[in-house]
């Protein structure tokens, strides 16, 4: 039953290490030598004004959002998507009307402008 | 003789097993060694595709290229990864040290644990677990993390936008990946890629489904990051965007995964919609599959390159404009007529491939008209807002 | 000790401990960050669970989204970055007493039933076609067909509440751009 997922569990850390060893051969190899210029923060050349924190605007989380229920819904009809060979019409019917309620949400946020990149 | 995968695999496993290794540890011990191996041509595969889309890119914009370091400048990324290695990894003031190192580290294994449910043939493939295509979209938007991670911690602001830009970019793009990737789905009955391949042996999936298949390649670019969608990393936008601090290997890494990514959706979309390794007597002769795999991969590679020196860059509204106005509705339309249509056409027992055709040829006309008022409406528009800069009691210029 | 026991005390230490950290940690980003790892955590123990498509399920929802979410709704208040009190106050060890007292109490009743096991329960089918009897279930008009419609419309209730709420100042009616 998990023999599927094992050969996964070895790649991801696998795909973890190998960039790690990478960098850290890097690290071995190159000179060090810090500097507080060298350190500071880069904005084109002249010094940065204030803190780093920057307020964002609530564009992105509406973009956020959006994408969020969006994935909600595809994993709703992953598994509609899956048993589709041996559904009959009106139950596919039934996943399309899902699908149209949530294409009106996005008509709703288009109309709202909540798509508009401000 | 046509099936070395096996031959291989099962020689290593009585040698193991004569060893006198228990069977179900050698099985695990040849999982580990499979995807040691899977990393490691991963990584060293990025050092011809670089050197290939660097000379197939010049080329298109009439240069030359890569040609001083070995014979037609083969080994120049060897070169420029030998460079890497003797920067200096730099970690800005302030910055949060440890989310700083292993960002880069995040973004690799999103990519390289992409390849774990690819089928290049018929007997070679990571594993087959039976959610691979929602394991692509959950493991592709690990990528999108450690970008965000990359930027929150660099303590810059240029850094700072350019990763939420990113991974708004990522996020709004993922949605009509998504939604495309429920038709192959669909088609096939199964979200394992192994049954998804197996299923267009009659068929591949590009001829019943043509407008999904556009889909997904256009958000797989823009899910990279490549040109025309390379807004976050373009130097006089926002000076290299999340990976402005970044330097020797660490950025190294950042640019590994990325072309590394592009490869890979060219072998994911080679695999969903134009049959992965299907092609004449390619079951018979595993070998030969995975031939075509290569051919195939190779070919839609080209494409995505051609793409890139061929489009211009997308501004970032444009951007927003072409995800939610266009590519999401489109791509929930894909779904619903692939759905009723597949069912309607079983139903009253029509041929299968012609009503996917009309039915996506239907979409596309459906689309082309709906452009053409779009565009009507945004002239009128534009029109409504020159006359009125054109009246003659404006004193100051209005913005644009 | 079988390796899946070890592989399940591990993935369950690493868990709490990162639970923990998203409690205590003084900066708002880091304790994002430690969330995400617990979430990957239960991942894994779904995975242990047999429940594969639970376990991409957690990746691709919580981790791929509501987590970016978090981090995005954390970045939009003024001082995220200069958070830097300690987060406990003089009474924590009380309701540190009081978490363990409840969790042992959780286990003390879980061991009062009878056939609790750790093994999941086989299915009737092979789990090949798990996914199919939750699809046809979903759309089933004896099984899940109402709960599947009024989750489309409670998703859609969210995304229309939250475009209310967090709608952009201007309107889509201002003709003049601004950046």
């Amino acid at each position: 039953m998990h023999e599927p997922w094992i050969f996964i569990a070895f790649l991801l850390p696998i795909g973890f290490i190998l960039p790690a060893v990478t960098i850290l051969f890097n690290r071995l190899l190159a000179p060090r030598r810090p500097n507080k210029i060298k350190d500071s923060t880069y904005e084109c050349g002249i010094e940065t004004v204030g803190e780093t924190w920057v307020q964002l605007k609530g564009q992105y989380y509406i973009f956020g959002l959006i994408f969020l229920i969006f994935d909600i819904e595809a994993v709703f009809l992953f598994p509609w998507a899956v048993a589709y060979d041996k559904l009959q019409l009106y139950m596919v019917l039934e996943g399309v009307l899902f699908i149209l309620i949530l294409a009106g949400g996005l008509l709703y946020a288009w109309r709202r402008g909540a798509l508009e990149w401000v | 003789m046509g099936d070395p995968f096996s031959l291989i695999a099962n020689w290593l496993l009585d040698l193991l097993v004569g060893f006198g290794l228990e069977l179900e540890f050698t099985k695990v011990l040849l999982k580990f060694l499979g995807a040691g191996l899977m990393g490691t041509v991963a990584m060293l595969l990025m050092l011809f595709t670089i050197w290939l889309e660097r000379k197939i890119v010049a080329r298109i914009q009439d240069r030359l290229g890569p040609n001083r370091v070995g014979p037609y400048g083969i080994f120049q990324t060897v070169a420029d990864l030998l460079k890497l290695l003797t920067k200096e990894v730099l970690v800005p003031s302030g910055a949060d040290r440890f989310v700083f190192i292993i960002a880069p580290m995040l973004v690799v294994m999103s990519v390289v644990g992409l390849w774990a449910v690819v089928p290049f043939a018929p007997t070679l493939f990571g594993t087959d677990v039976n959610v691979g295509v929602l394991y692509l979209v959950s493991i592709g938007s690990i990528g999108t993390l450690g970008i965000m991670m990359a930027g929150l911690s660099s303590n810059n602001k240029f850094a700072l936008l350019g990763a939420f830009r990113t991974v708004a970019m990522m996020l709004s793009y993922a949605v009509p990946m998504i939604l495309a990737l429920l038709v192959p789905t669909m088609l096939a009955g199964s979200m394992g890629l192994v049954d998804i391949v197996e299923a267009q042996s009659s068929m591949w999936f590009v001829v019943l489904a043509p407008v999904t298949t556009l889909i997904f390649f256009i958000s797989s670019i823009a899910e990279v990051g490549r040109a025309p969608f390379d807004l976050l990393e373009a130097d006089s936008e926002i000076v290299a965007g999340f990976h402005i601090e970044y330097s020797g290997l660490s950025f190294g890494m950042f640019f590994v995964a990325e072309f590394l990514h592009a490869f890979t959706i060219s072998a994911l979309t080679a695999t969903l919609f134009f049959g992965g390794w299907q092609g004449p007597g390619a079951e018979a002769y595993p070998i030969l599959g995975f031939i075509y795999f290569l051919i195939k991969t190779g070919l839609v590679y080209f494409v995505v390159i051609w793409f890139r020196g061929t489009f211009p860059r997308i501004r970032i509204d444009q951007l927003n404009t072409l995800n939610w106005k266009l590519l999401v509705p489109l791509g929930l339309a894909a779904v619903v007529f692939t759905a009723v249509i597949d069912k309607w056409a079983a139903e009253q027992d029509l041929s299968r491939v012609l009503m996917h055709l009309a039915g996506n040829a239907l979409l596309v006309v459906l689309t082309l008209f709906a452009l053409r008022a779009y565009a009507r409406s945004a002239r009128k528009k534009e029109e409504a807002i020159r006359s009125e800069l054109m009246k003659p009691s404006h004193v100051s210029g209005a913005g644009d | 000790m079988t390796g899946l026991q070890i592989v399940f005390i591990a993935v369950g230490v690493i868990t709490f401990a990162a639970a923990v950290m998203v409690v205590v940690s003084r900066n708002l980003v880091h304790a994002a960050l430690w969330l995400i790892l617990a979430l990957a955590g239960v991942a894994v123990l779904f995975v242990i669970l047999e429940a594969g498509f639970l376990a991409i399920v957690q990746v691709a929802v919580y981790i791929d989204a509501i987590a970016i979410l978090i981090i995005v709704t954390v970045m939009l208040t003024r001082h995220a970055m200069r958070d830097d009190e300690p987060q406990l106050n003089k009474t924590w060890i009380w309701s540190a007493l009081a978490a363990i007292l409840l969790f042992g109490g959780l286990l003390f009743l879980f061991n009062q039933v009878p056939d609790l096991v750790a093994q999941a329960a086989p299915l009737v089918e092979t789990d090949d076609t798990y996914l199919e009897i939750l699809g046809k279930s979903l759309v089933d008009v004896d099984r899940f067909v109402i709960p599947f419609e009024v989750a489309s419309v409670l998703l859609l209730a969210a995304m229309i509440g939250a475009i209310v709420v967090a709608r952009p100042p201007s309107s889509s009616s201002q003709e003049g751009g601004q950046e």
